[in-house]
C-alpha cells in the first residue's frame, strides 16, 4: 500500500470509530437529555430547561423525587440489589476458596457446572425458579396446611433468582483474583507463628478485598439492571426496571422517565468509577 | 482434632454454599421445569405423563414458526455485531496509541453500566415518529413528513446489536492485543496484500474471541426478551415472548414449560456446535469474557 493511500485508509477507518462512537452514546443521550425538557412529552422541539421532572410537585409534572411508585421501585431495587450482592460475594469468596485452594474431587466438574448458569437464558432460570418454587409452597400447603410466602413471586424470590446467575460473575472474580495470589506471603505469617484463622483474616482477606469490593459492585449493577429474570419472580412489590417498563409498554410516557434514566445513569457512572478506583488503587501493593 | 480432620471439614463448609446454589437454584429446578412439560392436560384439574406440550410445538405451526424466526434473526444479529466489532477491536487493540487505547476501551464499555431497558428507551426516543431521527430528516428536508421507524424488524436489530455489542468487543479485544505485530508485517514483506494478511494471519489469530464473542452474543440475543418486547412492538414474534404468553397470560405453565426446555436445547445446542467446531472449552469461553 502506498503512502497516500495508507494515509486515507486511517483517515476512513478513524471516521469509522467516530460514527460507532456515536452509535454507542446516541441512545444514552437520547434517553438523558429530554430529561430536563421543559414539555409533556420526551421528544422535540425543545421547549426550555427545566428540573421539574426531577423535582417537581404539582400536576402534570410530578418529579421523579416525588412519585410514589418510581421511589418505592427504586427502594425495592436498592434491597433487592444489596441482599444479591452481599449474599453473591460471600458464596463466590467460598467459592473462590474452594475451586483454588481444596482439593475437591471431580473439581473440573463442578467447575463447569459453577460457570453454566451465566450461559442458561435468564428468562429460563427466571421460569424454573419460579415453577420448583411453587411447585414446593403448593404440595406443602396442599398436605401439611404450612404457608411458606416467600415462594411466592414476591422479592424474596427475586432475589434468589438474580443471585442464581450473579453468582458465577462474582465467583469468577473473586477466583481470578486468588489464582494471583502468592502463597509464601501465608507461608511466612504461618512461620512467624500465626494462627490459620489469624492469616486469613489479616492476608488473605485483605488481599482479596478488592476483587470482593468490585464484584459486589458488579453484582449490585447486574441486579439493579435485571429484566429477564425479574419479570417472572415479581409479586405485588416491584422493582425499579418493572416499574418503568410497565410505564413504557402502555405508551404516551412523560418525560420523568428520562429523569429516572438520567439518575441511574449517573449512578452506575459513579459506581464503576469507584469499582475502577478500587482495583487501580490496589494493583502496586497486589 | 487432627489436621486431616480440619481439612475434611473446611472442604465440606467451603462445599455447602456451591451445592446448596447450585442444587436448590439450578439443578432442581431444570428437573421440576422438565417434570412439568411432561405433564398432559387431559381435563380440568386431570394430568397424565407425556410429551403432548412438546407435541403440541411442533404441530402447530406458529410456535415453531417463531422460534425459526428468533434463531435466523439472532445469527444474524450474532453477523451484524462480528461485522461491525472486529475493525473496532482491531483499532483499540492494535492501532490506537497506549494511552487512548484505555480510553476508547472505557468508552466501549459505557452501554454495560446503563440498563437494557434504558437503552431501549434511548432507541425508541431515536427511532419512532416523534423521535429524533424523525426530526432530524424533516429539519434537512430529506423527509417530507414524520417517518416511523420503530415497531419492525429493522429497529429490532439495531437495539440488539447496540446491546450486545460490547459482550463481542471485549473478548476480539483481548485476544487480539496478544497478537504480535510481527507477523502481520511478515505477511506484508511475503508479498501479502491486506485482504491476504487479514484472511490468513489476523482472523485465524482472533479464532479464540471470535468464537467467544458469537456464542456469548448469540445466548443473549436468543434469550432477550426486553428489546424486542420494545422495540418490535407487542407482536415482534420473539420466541422469549411466547414463553411469557403462556406462563403469566394463559397460565398455561405445561406448555411454557416445554417451550422453555425446547430454548434452552436449541441454545445449547447451538453453543455446543460452535464449541466442537472451534476446538473450544465452555470454561475457558465464559472466561474470557
Amino acid at each position: 500500500m502506498n503512502r497516500r493511500g495508507n494515509m486515507a485508509f486511517l483517515l476512513g477507518y478513524r471516521l469509522y470509530m467516530f460514527a460507532f462512537f456515536l452509535f454507542l452514546v446516541a441512545p444514552l443521550i437520547g434517553a438523558g437529555a429530554f430529561a430536563f425538557n421543559d414539555s409533556m412529552f420526551p421528544a422535540l422541539p425543545w421547549k426550555g430547561f427545566t428540573l421539574n421532572w426531577f423535582f417537581g410537585t404539582e400536576q402534570p409534572m410530578i418529579g421523579m423525587f416525588n412519585d410514589r411508585r418510581l421511589l418505592q421501585g427504586l427502594y425495592n431495587s436498592f434491597y433487592v440489589g444489596i441482599a444479591v450482592s452481599l449474599l453473591s460475594v460471600f458464596v463466590g469468596t467460598c467459592n473462590a476458596f474452594l475451586f483454588v485452594r481444596s482439593n475437591l474431587p471431580a473439581k473440573n466438574f463442578f467447575y463447569i457446572m459453577m460457570v453454566l448458569p451465566l450461559v442458561i437464558p435468564g428468562v429460563i432460570l427466571g421460569i424454573s425458579i419460579l415453577v420448583l418454587a411453587s411447585t414446593v409452597a403448593n404440595t406443602l400447603d396442599d398436605s401439611y396446611g404450612i404457608r411458606l410466602n416467600f415462594l411466592r413471586p414476591g422479592l424474596p424470590l427475586v432475589i434468589l433468582g438474580q443471585f442464581s446467575f450473579i453468582t458465577t460473575i462474582t465467583s469468577l472474580v473473586i477466583t481470578a483474583r486468588l489464582k494471583k495470589f502468592d502463597a509464601t506471603m501465608e507461608e511466612a505469617a504461618y512461620n512467624l507463628g500465626a494462627s490459620r484463622t489469624r492469616v486469613l483474616r489479616t492476608i488473605t482477606l485483605p488481599y482479596l478485598r478488592p476483587a470482593m469490593i468490585a464484584a459486589g459492585i458488579v453484582a449490585f449493577l447486574v441486579s439493579f439492571e435485571n429484566f429477564n429474570t425479574t419479570l417472572f419472580l415479581v409479586g405485588s412489590d416491584s422493582p425499579l426496571t418493572i416499574t418503568m417498563f410497565d410505564r413504557m409498554a402502555k405508551g404516551g410516557s412523560t418525560p420523568v422517565l428520562n429523569a429516572v434514566s438520567f439518575f441511574l445513569m449517573l449512578g452506575s457512572g459513579l459506581l464503576a468509577l469507584i469499582s475502577v478506583l478500587v482495583q487501580r488503587e490496589r494493583r502496586p501493593a497486589g | 482434632m487432627n489436621y486431616r480432620a480440619v481439612r475434611r471439614l473446611s472442604l465440606i463448609l467451603l462445599f455447602a454454599p456451591f451445592a446448596l446454589w447450585i442444587l436448590l437454584l439450578i439443578v432442581l429446578p431444570h428437573i421440576g421445569m422438565g417434570i412439568l412439560s411432561l405433564r398432559e392436560k387431559v381435563a380440568p384439574r386431570v394430568y397424565e405423563f407425556g410429551f403432548g406440550n412438546y407435541i403440541g410445538f411442533f404441530t402447530e405451526p406458529i410456535y415453531w414458526h417463531i422460534l425459526a424466526r428468533t434463531a435466523f434473526m439472532s445469527l444474524f444479529v450474532t453477523a451484524i455485531a462480528l461485522l461491525i466489532g472486529f475493525p473496532v477491536a482491531y483499532y483499540v487493540a492494535k492501532i490506537a496509541g497506549p494511552r487512548s487505547r484505555g480510553a476508547m476501551f472505557m468508552l466501549c464499555l459505557i452501554p454495560l453500566w446503563v440498563s437494557d431497558l434504558i437503552r431501549a428507551f434511548g432507541w425508541i426516543l431515536l427511532l419512532r415518529e416523534t423521535g429524533l431521527i424523525s426530526g432530524f430528516l424533516q429539519w434537512t428536508g430529506l423527509a417530507a413528513e414524520p417517518v416511523e421507524m420503530l415497531y419492525n424488524d429493522a429497529s429490532v436489530i439495531i437495539g440488539l446489536v447496540y446491546t450486545v455489542m460490547l459482550f463481542m468487543i471485549v473478548p476480539l479485544t483481548s485476544t487480539l492485543e496478544g497478537m504480535d505485530d510481527a507477523m502481520v508485517e511478515a505477511g506484508y514483506n511475503l508479498g501479502g496484500n491486506g485482504f491476504t494478511v487479514l484472511r490468513r494471519i489476523i482472523i485465524p489469530y482472533a479464532m479464540p474471541g471470535i468464537v467467544s464473542g458469537c456464542i456469548i452474543v448469540f445466548m443473549l440475543t436468543a434469550g432477550s426478551y426486553l428489546t424486542p418486547v420494545l422495540l418490535g412492538g407487542k407482536n415482534s414474534s420473539w420466541f422469549t415472548q411466547t414463553i411469557y404468553d403462556q406462563f403469566i397470560t394463559r397460565y398455561n405453565w405445561e406448555s411454557g414449560a416445554a417451550f422453555g426446555f425446547l430454548l434452552l436445547i436449541f441454545t445449547s445446542l447451538v453453543v455446543w456446535i460452535g464449541l466442537k467446531l472451534s476446538g473450544q472449552t465452555l470454561s475457558s469461553t465464559v472466561a474470557r469474557s
